[in-house]
This record gives structure tokens, sequence and C-alpha cells, in this order.
């Protein structure tokens, strides 16, 4: 666990970075720092491995205080991961994830052998250790750059703005597979970001920062979303706050009905009993299906009232694991399910 | 011309000519003495503080400055004067060509290390190297390329320039500039010159090999 106790930076030019800041980042756990640019979140995070030292109070990692540590020992036992990978240029993929295990002095074959594990782990082939940094993509980059900073196994990930130079399909690729990483791993990580939605998906706490390094509030998503501290919060999370927090429920448990028959809206289904397309029974006996997007259980809400909204027939098919149809669900079901996930959000919070 | 060509070919073409203490292949030696002593020396010099101004970032105004001042010393008033305060020895022609190579070792190795992406610094320090490892492992890697840059403008800067030696009374290429200009011997002016250039030309692509074999393996992106 990292402990902010009272925590003031002023720079020399007497601007106040972080103001006063006690904050958890729970063990275990994705905390979320967001806020707009110059509102302290990089700082915040810069001072837990000392690349900026607090100007007063103090912060403990696992309970101790972290000016006691030597900077260079401290930083070697947390990974960090920054916004343009920060691969040296003139290492290889490999001896660029290998950078702490030999700093810690593995040895050279031990180094390079976890550092091509590390490859596989976050879905690089293993060709690419042989490869320069700016022969990768940019989500290549950033992938090797979470390799660098897991090499040496560390259980604090600090990362700012990681994602934040990639364009929004791979974006959301790291997105998940850091969340699939971070369930075997169960690493402490802080995560930098100034996009909510990123907020919202990664975070297990989302602490909101305003201009001048002060904290507003700090919560799990789904109670930051019903429930904002203030306008500050409410206006940062945007209009669309209510469809965000459907982003965090799933469809399970919503009560499904038979596919329709007869009407002017059939859903046409393959051999296997898989969603083909509706079928217009208006329209000439020829003309194309429209298109269906049918969901599983373990989609989000949000996507469930889009699709009901996108849907000709006000229907969303259903679907198992195996993209078999289990049944439909209406619109107006889903809208109301929605609103009362809204409801209970803002009551358990 | 072409007469004057013909008598230049056979001038530098002639066996007795590369003979003896005034031949060329003796002032070949002398003036490849002066050249690669003072580049040494001037590289010993001006590598430590090119590295100091360029890691710590401080002092960065003196590189410029001294870029400025390298270019505006004229080196023969340079000898001349160390000359006229030091006596006869071979001090005046080491210290101007000393003072005539630092700057461009410097402001290159300054450029160098300037140029290296703050990003990538500060991953490395956040990675957990400590101030001397960013500079060995990272900065001077990679400022690699523009030090080589300037080591070689300077060694033939330095070879182009060897010639004052002759000025003050020693040996080297230039004693054929000098002492032609004296005779009015075109042929004998001309052949040392030649020699200097190809000297230059030479130890320039020497260098070049030696860039390319340090940076062998690297993607063009950090060459």
């Amino acid at each position: 666990m990292i402990k902010f106790d009272e925590v003031h930076k002023r720079f020399p030019n007497g601007t106040t970075a972080v103001h006063d800041l006690s904050l958890e980042m729970p063990e275990g756990q994705i905390t979320v720092l967001v806020g707009s640019s110059g509102c302290g979140k990089t700082t915040t995070l810069r001072m837990i491995n000392r690349m900026v030292d607090p100007t007063s109070g103090t912060i403990r990692l696992a309970g101790k205080d972290i000016l006691e540590s030597d900077a260079a020992d401290l930083r070697r036992g947390i990974g960090y991961v920054i916004q343009q990978s920060g691969l040296f240029p003139h290492r290889t993929v490999l001896d660029n994830v290998a950078t702490v295990p030999l700093l810690l002095g593995w040895g050279r074959k031990k180094a390079r052998s976890r550092a091509a594990e590390l490859l596989e782990t976050v879905g690089l082939a293993a060709d690419a250790g042989k490869r320069y940094p700016h022969q990768l993509s940019g989500g290549q980059q950033q992938r090797v750059g979470v390799a660098r900073a897991l090499a040496a196994d560390p259980p604090v990930l600090l990362m700012d703005e990681p994602f934040g130079a990639v364009d929004p399909v791979v974006r959301t690729q790291l997105q998940d597979e850091l969340l699939r990483l971070q369930k075997d791993l169960a690493k402490t990580i802080v995560f930098v970001t100034h996009d909510i939605d990123e907020a919202v998906r990664l975070g297990d706490r989302i602490a909101v920062f305003r201009t001048g390094g002060h904290l507003v509030q700090c919560a799990e998503p789904a109670e930051l979303l019903a429930r904002p501290a203030d306008d500050f919060v409410a206006d940062f999370l945007g209009a669309e706050r209510g469809l965000k927090l459907l982003s965090l429920s799933t469809l399970a448990g919503l009560p499904q009905g038979p596919a329709p028959e007869g009407g002017r809206w059939e859903l046409a289904l393959d051999s296997a009993r898989k969603p083909l397309g509706w079928r217009d029974g208006d329209a000439a006996a020829d003309s194309p299906l429209l298109p269906v997007r049918a969901l599983r259980d373990g989609d989000s809400l949000l996507s469930a009232v889009n699709e009901s909204i996108a849907s000709p027939a006000g229907l969303v098919a259903r679907v198992d694991a195996d993209g078999v149809l289990t049944g439909v669900t209406a619109r107006a079901e889903i809208h109301d399910h929605a609103g009362e996930a809204h409801i209970s959000a803002g009551a358990a919070a | 011309m072409l007469e004057l060509l013909k008598n230049l070919a056979s001038w530098l073409t002639s066996g007795p000519q590369w003979s003896g203490n005034a031949g060329i292949a003796h002032r070949l030696v002398e003036h490849l003495e002066y050249s690669l002593l003072a580049t040494l020396v001037a590289a010993a010099i001006a590598l430590p503080i090119g590295m100091l101004i360029g890691h710590t970032g401080r002092g960065a105004f003196v590189a410029v400055n001294l870029a400025s001042f390298g270019r505006a010393l004229p080196t023969v008033g340079l000898v001349t004067l160390v000359f006229l305060a030091g006596g006869l020895s071979k001090w005046p022609v080491y210290i101007s060509l000393v003072a005539l190579a630092v700057p461009v070792i410097i402001t290159n190795t300054y450029a160098g290390m300037a140029a290296v992406d703050p990003d990538i610094k500060d991953a490395a320090k956040g990675v957990g190297l400590r101030g001397h490892q960013v500079l060995w492992q990272v900065e001077l890697p990679l400022a690699l390329p523009l030090i080589m840059t300037g080591i070689r403008l300077a060694t033939v800067q330095v070879i182009a320039t060897a010639t004052i030696a002759a000025y003050v009374s020693f040996g080297g290429l230039g004693r054929y500039v000098y002492d032609g200009l004296a005779q009015r011997d075109l042929v004998q002016v001309l052949g040392g010159a030649a020699l200097v250039a190809v000297l230059a030309v030479a130890a320039d692509l020497a260098l070049g090999g030696v860039q390319r074999l340090l940076l062998r393996g690297r993607p063009a992106s950090a060459r």
C-alpha cells in the first residue's frame, strides 16, 4: 500500500503542484489519478518513485517512508511506464526489457531469458526482442514499456499516461491487456490519465484532482459517477456520466423472452442458431438483412442501451458464450433496468 | 596549366623526393605526429567538459560561446603570440592546434548530449539508473554520432592547420608550403597543399570507419 500523508509540493518557481494531499493507494488495486493538465496528478505519481521529492509531508510505501530509501534503489523496486515509452533507441527491445534485472545484478543470461518471457506476457512475438524500439509501432512500444516495468517483478507499477499517444483502437486493446495482466499479477498500480473514460475502465479507485494540486474526490468508479462530490467533479465526468455508469454494469440477470415471430421484424439465424441480422417483413424478399450485434451476459449495460437504440426491432438479441441465441430483451426493459442500476449505484455509494 | 600539373605529378612521384629527412615520407610522419597529438590532447580536455555541460545542463552558454570564439580565433596569430612569449619550441604549435580543436569537440559533445530526448533520460532515471549510469549507458551512446562528428571535424581542421609548425621553423607538410613560397617554387607549394588535403581526407575517412564500427548494428534512428 502507498500512503500519502499531508504531502505538499511547491516548486522553486512558486507554483504549488500538490496541495496537502492525503491519499491511500490500496495494495493490489489500480488507483487512477485523473484531472486536467496542471492538476498535480503527474507530480503526485513522480513523488512515489522520488523523481520529485515532496516539500513537506510523508509518503510511505509498505509502511516505510520513501525518503529513507536511496532513490535509485527505490526506483528499481517500482515499475515505471511513461507516455512515449522512453525506450532506449540504441538497445534492442530485449535489452531494454532486461534493463532493471541487469541493474539488480541478475547476470546477462538470466536477465535476457526473463525479458523474453515478459515479451510474451505482454503479447509480443518472440522475434520482437531482436528489433530496435523505432522498428515497432507505437502500441508495441508501449507494450515493451510495460514489459520493462514488470521485468524485476516489482510490487508497484507507476504508469504516467502510458496509452496517451496511441490511437483509440490500440488504446482499448492495451487497456484490455492491462486488465488481463492485472488479474494475474495483482500489482499495486498508480495510473495517471486525463481521460475519464480510461479512468472508469481501469480504475478500482479514481482520484480526481483539480488545478492547484487539490484532491477533490477519491472513490470507486460507480460511486464517483453516481455521486460526484461537487460541480467540478460532475463537470469533469461530463454530461454522459449516467451512461458511463452503465458501462460498469452487465447484462447478466436481465430477463429475456423468445425471439419475435410473425411480426414485421424477424431475427434471421444460421443453422447453429447464431443471429445473422434482422429481416424486414415489409421489405422485398431479397433485400439485405439489417445488422444485429448480439450481446453476451458479460457485455455492459451501456452496450445494451446502444444496441436497443440501434436495433430496428427495438430488441436486443442475447447469445451465450458460443454465440448461440438465448433470447431477446426489449428496449423498455433495458432502459428500466438501466435506470434502476443508476439508482442502486447511487444508493450503494 | 598542363605544364604545372605535369611538374606537380613528377614532384609528387619522384623517388628522392620521398626519402631523407626533408623527404615527403618524413614530413608526413611529422605532420601526423603534430596533428594526432594535438587532437588527442584536445579530446582529453574537451570530451569531459562537453560531457559535464551536457549531463548537468549547466554552463551551456559556455559551450555556445566557445564555438563562436573558436571560429574567430586566428591560429597564425596565436602561434606567433605564443612563440614570441615562449621562445623557440613546439609549444606554440601544440597550444594553437589544441586551442583550435577544443571548441569544436566541446560544442559537438554538448550538442549531442543536449539532443538526447529528455523522455529517454527521464525513463532511464525512473527505472533506477544512477546519474553516472545514465551518462555512460544512455547519454553518451546516444550522443556518440555527434561526438564522433566533432572529433572528425577537429581532426580535419588540425591537419589542415598543422602547416603552421613550419611557420615557426618546425617540420611537417607545411615545410613545402612555406619553403615553396619563400623560393617562389609554385610546384612545391602546390605539392605540399595537395598532400595536406589528401591526409585530411584520409584521416576523415579512417575516423568515419571507426564511427561505423562503433555504431554497427544500430538502427538508423540511433546513428
